[in-house]
């Protein structure tokens, strides 16, 4: 994995990116300020399945309008990713944050297909309950969880605090 | 007392000096406002996304301006605190940089915007406001926040 991490970053399209002036920060720019497409809706999908918020629109509704809007945000996010891990892949294969990062997207990959598979399809049985069931309401808690989570990661990349010697 | 001795005395006291002094704590604060920057993302997208018949269009507008309304000002009020503690810890280096103005511009104007235009249009009845106005308010909206970000992004670089 780390041969390929230095195969990766010898390639010339990986050191144009890292040099490049202006390519790098917006890129950059175009990751982070898609958080609020992504991370923002999610966020408003969140609240509705932990039954804190718009309780008085269906669940199913809130989730289902807002789904798409954030799949387009995640693609945009994991395009603008993986362009920026491509510009320092061993530095990034290196730090702990980037694994950290890593696990959590996993995990919150798991957590949203969990839900598809199971709870998401009852939903017309609870959608305006105003406490959801509790798989419900912790599908809610654990993307919340691990959205903050890898955000915080994600931000932390930028330093090798604990980087290890290569 | 000059716009650039104020911006010197915020950054000399304890809570600038506190944040330079330490490794962690800008980063830290940082990651706050990020995911502040989300919140206040969703609230502003849900409401806009809505006046042009998008997102959750089913729901009238009104209520989604309530709904989304105390996420709106708590996030609004974590990237404020958060904000002010990150320019305490370098005040003075945001007095000569561009973006930073660009950016408190677009924050006020964003502001203003979102609570006298945003708020009545969202709260008149449906066929109060033609289409075409919900959309230029809601593209006006989204530049505006979109300024915001931009310059707060902007920043970073020097």
């Amino acid at each position: 994995m780390f041969a390929f991490c230095q195969w990766l970053a010898s390639t010339p399209w990986s050191i144009a990116l890292h040099e490049s002036i202006w390519v790098y920060p917006i890129i950059e720019s175009v990751h982070v300020l898609t958080l609020c497409l992504f991370l923002g809706l999610v966020v408003i999908m969140d609240l509705r399945l932990l039954g804190v918020n718009m309780l008085q629109t269906r669940a199913s509704e809130v989730v289902g309008r807002l789904e798409p809007w954030t799949l387009a945000g995640f693609i945009v996010m994991v395009i603008s990713g993986s362009l920026l891990f491509y510009a320092i892949p061993v530095k990034a294969y290196l730090n702990i944050f980037f694994r950290i990062k890593l696990l959590f997207l996993v995990l919150a990959g798991l957590n949203t297909l969990v839900f598809h598979l199971t709870i998401f399809r009852q939903m017309s049985a609870w959608d305006l309950d105003h406490r959801p069931p509790w798989r419900a309401r912790l599908t809610g808690a654990l993307s919340l969880l691990l959205w903050a989570g890898i955000v915080v990661a994600g931000r932390m990349i930028a330093y090798n605090w604990f980087d290890k010697q290569s | 007392m000059s716009v650039l001795s104020f911006f010197t005395a915020c950054e000399n006291n304890f809570l600038g000096e506190a944040i330079r002094g330490s490794t962690w704590l800008f980063p830290a604060i940082e990651s706050v406002h990020l995911l502040g920057l989300g919140v206040i993302g969703g609230a502003v997208l849900v409401v806009n996304l809505r006046l042009i018949g998008l997102g959750i269009a089913r729901q009238p507008t009104p209520q989604l301006w309530r709904d989304t309304r105390p996420w709106l000002l708590g996030s609004l009020a974590v990237m404020l605190v958060s904000g002010a503690l990150l320019f305490t810890s370098e005040a003075v280096k945001l007095y000569y940089h561009e973006a930073f103005w660009v950016k408190m511009t677009s924050l006020l104007l964003s502001i203003v915007f979102t609570f006298t235009v945003v708020r009545k249009v969202a709260l008149a009845g449906p066929d109060r406001v033609r289409p075409v106005w919900r959309w230029v308010v809601a593209l006006v909206s989204v530049l505006l926040w979109s300024g915001v970000g931009v310059g707060g992004r902007w920043i970073g670089f020097s």
